[in-house]
């Protein structure tokens, strides 16, 4: 092969990973049809956009460098503090509070990092749920700025960009969360595909020979856990604005609990594993609910323990050769 | 000749162990040196006080005349030293090409960089096609490292090394495990490196050894038992008793 002839094919491999795969696009174009074709599930619509935000955020750690965590709520809730304490005593607009969600959830982030970047698998689990135990008895103690126990009551949002207020069936809300899930998925999608995205999958693969290649390891993961926090930090906001309400609950350790059970089931490392998971399971989540309230947490249960032990390959194997069908399809229109 | 890399009175120990007993060791530019010695004679302990993997009790590295003693591991690479290593250690779910890619962007300092497409950059993109050309992984380049055979696997591992542009490469048994048939390509790949790149090898295998090295350090216990020439080394009589006698009997 002649240098100028694999140069051309060595751009078209490295283009080719991230190209935008029609099935991409047929997602988001269903994402944002959602709202006309379910007027009224736009609740469950919104808390699905900001679950998978979530998600996303667990997913860049985890995903792309490997970096487990069982205290992922902290973020949630330093976001969902930060943007009620803001609409509360300094001002109304919901940008303002999603760009304070993100700075508090990511400083802690960058704070936390430290903690997180030696030790093993297991450390890691250990320091990030003890972050989160830590930050949900301090709101708890702290109950004069965060209204404890009862919760953060009295926010009022301003309309989003001075137009669309808020209203009761979750129209504003779903693409207000809509739209700031696809602006960051853009941007997760953009770095994960740059040389910092390629040095942290390095690192996943194999920080013994990341570092032997020139890559500082503590660095690029201090990096993506801040980014990571800050996108967790934004999903907390949402959560904060558009239920008009931030409750002790957002620190819990169900949520970062239940963030890990969606990525299992949606798969890590590919950007869209934590939207489908999302999905997956808050619909699972509401079906099982409206026939068995009380023991929908069963059927949950058993539905992780069938899936894990086998399904997940039949699930993801049944979608991989639909998505080449699919491919194929698209190839084939294009010629 | 002057000297790239060198110890002076490197020591380490583990525990009650000398794993390195009072290094004092020169590699020359242009140097195609190697390093025997018999099994847990400390060699790969050596090799991980060099690069930075394992800190030493006492004692001195310079590369290039810099006191690189307490660098971190990636400031070394970015000093000019890239090292193989005696298992493989890729980057399993990468394909050759992004993980050649990847050696490239953080030598060019792009690795920071959260936006940049990695196709859009031509540079990232010529120097990439040149390795991969050069060692002759090009057409399996699109392949998932991990799937490929072993033998393939050992040329990317020094490949890698290489994109880095060392001015000094540590090679940790770059034939170690190949099978019989692979093996002359790998050695062929090691004899056709530049000669302005300064060559450590580690090696076990004496057909190799003797074939490749200019000079010989024989190691045993942590201690420079002995150094020169391979003829010299063939003949020394301590150097026969402690590792070639006991190789042959192997």
């Amino acid at each position: 092969m002649t240098m100028p002839v694999l140069e051309t094919r060595v751009r078209q491999a490295l283009f080719a990973s991230r190209r935008w795969h029609p099935a991409e696009i047929v997602f988001w174009c269903l994402a944002f049809a959602a709202f006309l074709l379910f007027p009224r599930n736009l609740l469950l619509l919104n808390e699905i956009a900001i679950l998978a935000l979530f998600a996303l955020s667990l997913d860049l750690i985890l995903g792309y460098a490997g970096i487990v965590s069982l205290g992922h709520a902290a973020f949630l809730g330093m976001g969902a503090y930060a943007a009620g304490l803001l609409a509360k005593h300094v001002t109304a607009d919901p940008f303002a509070g999603l760009l304070a969600g993100m700075g508090a959830a990511g400083l802690l982030g960058l704070v936390t990092s430290p903690l997180v970047l030696r030790g093993t698998d297991l450390t890691r689990l250990m320091i990030t749920l003890g972050v989160a135990l830590i930050l949900y008895e301090l709101a708890n103690s702290f109950s004069t700025l965060t209204g404890g126990a009862d919760g953060l009551q009295g926010i009022m949002m301003a309309p989003v960009l001075g137009l669309f207020d808020f209203d009761i069936f979750g129209r504003t809300a779903y693409l207000y969360s809509l739209s700031v899930l696809f602006l960051l998925f853009l941007i997760a999608r953009r770095v994960v595909h740059s040389p910092f995205g390629l040095s942290l999958r390095a690192i996943r693969d194999n920080p013994l020979r990341a570092a032997a290649s020139g890559v500082p390891n503590d660095r690029r993961l201090a990096a993506v856990y801040t980014l990571a926090a800050a996108y967790a930090g934004a999903a907390g906001a949402l959560l904060a604005q558009t239920t008009q309400f931030v409750s002790l609950d957002v620190l819990d350790f169900h949520r970062s609990a239940d963030l890990m059970l969606v990525l299992i089931i949606g798969g890590a490392g590919y950007l869209y594993g934590g939207l489908i998971g999302a999905i997956a399971f808050k619909l699972l989540q509401d079906l099982i609910a409206s026939f068995t309230p009380q023991y929908w947490m069963f059927w949950i249960g058993l539905f992780l323990v069938l899936f894990v032990l086998g399904g997940r390959e039949m699930i993801h194997g049944a979608v991989k050769a639909a998505a080449a069908r699919f491919a194929r399809l698209g190839k084939g229109a294009a010629r | 000749m002057s000297a790239v890399l060198q110890t002076f009175d490197l020591s380490k120990s583990f525990g009650g162990i000398t794993a390195t007993d009072h290094v004092d060791f020169t590699l020359a530019k242009g140097a195609r040196h190697a390093l025997i010695g018999p099994n847990g004679a400390g060699k790969t302990t050596f090799v991980n006080q060099l690069t930075g993997v394992l800190r030493p009790s006492s004692g001195r590295i310079e590369l290039m005349g810099e006191d690189i003693t307490r660098l971190p591991r990636e400031a070394r690479v970015k000093r000019g030293l890239a090292r193989t290593f005696q298992i493989n250690q890729l980057f399993g779910t990468m394909t050759p090409l992004e993980m050649i890619a990847l050696v490239t962007s953080e030598r060019l300092g792009r690795g920071s960089h959260p936006f940049r497409a990695l196709d859009r950059d031509l540079e990232l993109v010529g120097q990439t096609a040149e390795i991969l050309t050069r060692f002759r992984i090009d057409d399996i380049m699109d392949r998932r490292i991990a799937t490929l055979p072993y033998g393939k696997q050992r040329q990317i591992e020094i490949a890698a090394a290489f994109a880095a542009r060392p001015s000094v490469l540590l090679l940790d048994e770059p034939a170690a495990g190949v099978p019989e048939a692979e093996r002359r390509d790998l050695m062929q790949t090691v004899a056709a490196l530049p000669d302005d790149v300064s060559v450590l090898l580690i090696e076990h295998d004496m057909d190799l050894v003797f074939r490749f090295a200019t000079r010989i350090t024989v190691l045993v216990n942590g201690r420079v038992l002995a150094e020169g020439t391979p003829e010299e080394m063939a003949h020394d009589p301590a150097v026969r008793a402690a590792y070639l006698g006991e190789g042959a009997h192997a």
